[in-house]
């Protein structure tokens, strides 16, 4: 016998939005990503000029020198907007949020011998500064982006650039022994030390730059392309072999957290490149000029680090870079 | 070099107050190789003296883990929410298709400002010298990402069944009325961070939020709209965070330097106006458009501002902050807000993007109990009258284009303070030219900045201008109908998205497919 359940029957005289299914080239079922996001900024029919910057609008698309015919083609890989963003990243900062508890909790950091933590507050509590840089530059980007597609990205990546500054702290006070000390050293060595000037001289440079999207590529790119794995992967991979792993345990997040937006920051590079041969000449630019200057801002710093191996540690993140770049399409060596 | 030294010894515990400072102060640094005044080359022009940033009190001190758990743990809640609602066909378990009608308005005219928010306070949260300052902005540009995404989200199921919503955003740089909203948060964004935040953290967010997000979400719920009204629910907690936000921000401003004062209390006249007039939309809401009324405007206005924001004002009063200007205007206007805002929109509805209609009798009624001194005297003969109308088949549908207020945008159907039968017109003349006004407080506003407003985008200007055809409309074309024309330009479905409510597919629909009719009992 048939089990029968009745229902109404109900037509949906639409599939979704009318500006989203403009983009989408028809009324079709949308994913929640395409509808939190394709066409939420308001284009045209601006009230009042900036007293900030009478020349433009309040969203311009003039504040980079980028040009693309339509913003909504740039795509998160990892589609997210702000309720999958939220939850992924309470999901990571639980399995955090253990790894800090397992390692404080034995005082694998604290009970380091004294060369080897004031090698780790050295090299890793300074970068609470430079990822505080990285946040107030994603946030600039924000601000003055143009399309929902990279600006909610940029929003997600601010926050991230936070959280991050945030676990360096930790790990900081998991090696003062929650006294702040290294805090303090670590600003210190930020605003003092010879081998962290020239990230630091980068940092604030980028915070002058007035273009968006330059500072995408100079940001998100080339700096977060040579710096995180200098220190997430190669400074991290040796400290482990020498001395165990408790440093990983404390880095997971940064780790895993620069392969997953690296695929973001990628997908956005491609995109912008691939819309003309203008746009691919100008971020080849970018790319060049910021890259020299990163080169000189590290090398202080990986001498530091690394003392004789710091050529080789940098030139293998130099090739890992090379290698993003090619698979994008662009010219992987700096002009330089 | 000057190393901690190793303790040696079980860490000690940190309090919350500790941990957050540990983790966040002392994160900015005075830049060297720019100057600091390059780096933040806009928190100075307004004229805001800041002395020390360190006296800046987190209210929340959320370190970014914990907001990830938190709105992580409540984003999971309110999407199963949703989907449930959307499982279970939840849009017809409203009160009547009538309702849907403030969705319509608040998705078109409210969530795109919650979008506008998020920009405004990411350029705040750039701007700031200090860095808790920054982080609480920071925060709260994100928030208000959630809540144009998650409100899109909500509404996007009833957008499935209902018009008036398919093209919420393209409208709402468009259309009319909506040119309201947006021109109220436009000003506040192209204005400096102090005033961005005085405007909307303070103005708009503390003094208020309870009239305007709070009275849809009440709405939603007297009306049995769960998806909206879970959505509220979720909101409420980064509304409150917004809130105390709002008062914290201008304490410190004020406390920073008494020169600061004159000018918080110019923002505050300002918008105090700004919002007020912004309100106009609410108080129709909640008088006209919801079948379950939850207050009456006027009972909402003395008690969220006339007590609540009195109470407010005279905590302030210590730092040298009065009332602002013309509230007692808008007390004078609270019993006849609504009635004169709705009728206007019943005489332009075809140029909406929501369907009006005349009141039941029993709605009548309510009225004329909440407005004893006005409603029946001078508003309900009108609805009455036009009531007769549509019954003879001649609804009436105004089809000339009114005069609007140079400031807040809104036709100029306010009467005189003092008296409810004359419109209130004002005017003033500058750089030879003439701007006209809905009242003094928004003269005033424009007289204290005429550079900034008068590049207003009004609509019915554009219109004429031609402005506000597709592109590639001919205009000398031979039977030419500009009406129709704007209506295109606005993405508006004819004879769908406006208009009269009775007859209209929305009631139509409604009947067949929940077998109750368009008007509930």
């Amino acid at each position: 016998m048939n089990v029968d359940i009745k229902t109404t029957a109900v037509t949906q005289i639409r599939q979704t939005f009318s500006h989203v299914a403009r983009q989408l080239g028809g009324d079709k079922p949308a994913s929640r990503y395409q509808e939190a996001t394709i066409g939420m900024q308001p284009m045209v029919n601006f009230h009042y000029r900036p007293l900030w910057q009478p020349e433009m609008e309040v969203y311009d698309v003039r504040r980079t020198k980028l040009v693309m015919r339509d913003w909504y083609t740039f795509k998160d890989p990892r589609q997210f907007y702000y309720g999958t963003y939220t939850i992924a990243r309470s999901r990571q900062q639980e399995t955090m949020e253990r790894n800090l508890e397992f390692v404080d909790k034995r005082g694998l950091l604290r009970d380091l011998p004294e060369a080897l933590r004031a090698k780790l507050i050295f090299t890793l509590v300074p970068l609470r500064h430079a990822e505080w840089g990285a946040n107030t530059n994603n946030c600039y980007m924000t601000a003055y982006g143009f399309g929902v597609a990279i600006t909610q990205a940029t929003m997600f990546h601010s926050m991230d650039r936070l959280g991050l500054a945030q676990y360096l702290s930790r790990i900081g006070l998991s090696l003062d022994g929650n006294s702040g000390d290294s805090l303090a050293e670590g600003k210190r060595l930020w605003l003092e030390d010879p081998a962290w000037q020239g990230i630091r001289r980068l940092i604030e440079n980028m915070m002058v730059c007035e273009d968006w999207f330059e500072l995408f590529v100079a940001q998100n790119l080339v700096l977060d392309g040579l710096l995180q794995p200098l220190i997430f992967q190669n400074f991290e991979q040796g400290f482990a072999k020498a001395h165990g792993p408790a440093l990983s345990l404390v880095t997971e997040f940064s780790n895993n957290w620069f392969d997953e937006t690296s695929r973001w920051v990628d997908a956005t590079i491609k995109t912008a490149v691939g819309e003309s041969p203008a746009n691919a000449e100008l971020v080849q630019q970018w790319i060049a000029d910021w890259r020299l200057a990163a080169r000189e801002a590290l090398a202080p710093y990986a001498a530091a680090v690394f003392v004789d191996a710091a050529d080789d540690e940098v030139s293998s993140v130099e090739a890992v870079l090379d290698n993003r770049l090619t698979k994008l399409g662009l010219k992987a060596k700096a002009a330089a | 070099m000057n190393m901690p030294t190793n303790p040696q010894k079980p860490a000690k515990k940190l309090s919350l107050k500790e941990n957050y400072s540990h983790l966040t102060r002392g994160l900015g640094w005075d830049t060297s190789y720019q100057p600091m005044d390059k780096v933040f080359p806009q928190d100075k022009f307004e004229g805001i003296k800041i002395h020390d940033w360190d006296k800046w009190e987190d209210p929340f001190r959320l370190t970014m883990d914990a907001y990830w758990k938190y709105q992580g743990e409540k984003e999971k809640k309110l999407y199963a929410i949703v989907d449930a609602f959307q499982q279970n066909n939840g849009q017809f378990n409203v009160t009547d298709a009538r309702y849907i009608n403030t969705l319509k308005l608040f998705l078109t005219g409210v969530s795109p400002l919650e979008y506008a928010a998020h920009r405004g306070f990411a350029m705040a949260g750039r701007n700031f010298r200090g860095t808790s300052a920054r982080i609480a902005a920071q925060m709260q540009a994100i928030d208000e990402l959630r809540h144009a995404q998650t409100q899109a989200h909500t509404i996007s199921h009833y957008n499935k069944f209902f018009n008036g919503l398919h093209d919420y955003t393209h409208m709402h740089d468009r259309v009319w009325y909506l040119s309201v909203p947006k021109s109220y948060f436009e000003d506040a964004m192209s204005a400096g961070p102090f005033e961005f935040v005085t405007a909307i953290s303070f103005s708009f967010e503390y003094v208020l939020t309870n009239l305007l997000f709070m009275p849809f979400m009440s709405g939603a719920a007297y009306n049995g709209d769960m998806a909206t009204v879970t959505f509220g629910f979720s909101a409420q907690s980064d509304e409150s965070r917004h809130m105390t936000l709002g008062l914290e921000v201008v304490k410190f401003i004020l406390e920073q330097d008494p020169g600061n004062v004159p000018i918080v209390q110019k923002w505050l006249d300002k918008w105090f106006w700004r919002g007020y007039r912004l309100l106009a939309l609410v108080s129709m809401m909640m008088d006209y458009m919801l079948p379950k009324r939850v207050m009456s405007w006027a009972e909402a206005w003395e008690m969220y501002f006339e007590q609540n924001g009195g109470a407010l004002f005279n905590d302030l009063t210590r730092y040298g902050i009065r009332m602002p200007k013309y509230h007692e205007v808008a007390s004078m206007e609270k019993h006849r807000l609504s009635h004169e805002t709705w009728a206007t929109f019943y005489n332009y509805t075809h140029a909406a993007a929501f369907h009006t209609w005349v009141p039941e009798e029993s709605e009548m009624k309510w009225l004329s109990e909440k407005y004893p001194t006005t409603f029946d005297k001078l508003y309900r003969p009108r609805f009455e009258h036009w009531r007769e109308q549509q019954a003879k088949g001649e609804r009436f549908y105004n089809g000339t284009l009114p005069m609007l207020c140079q400031l807040c945008q809104i036709p100029m159907f306010f009467t005189e303070p003092d008296d409810p039968t004359k419109i209130c017109y004002r005017e003033t003349t500058y750089r030879d030219e003439k701007f006209h006004f809905c009242s003094d407080g928004c003269k005033d506003i424009f007289d204290n900045e005429p550079e900034k407003y008068i590049h207003s985008w009004l609509p019915v200007h554009q219109i004429y201008q031609g402005n506000c055809f597709r592109p590639g409309t001919d205009p000398t074309a031979p039977g030419f109908d500009p009406l129709a024309e704007v209506l295109q330009y606005y993405g508006f479905h004819v004879g769908e998205d406006g208009g009269e409510y009775l007859g209209s597919p929305d009631a139509k629909n409604w009947k067949a497919w929940t077998g109750k009719p368009a008007v509930s009992e």
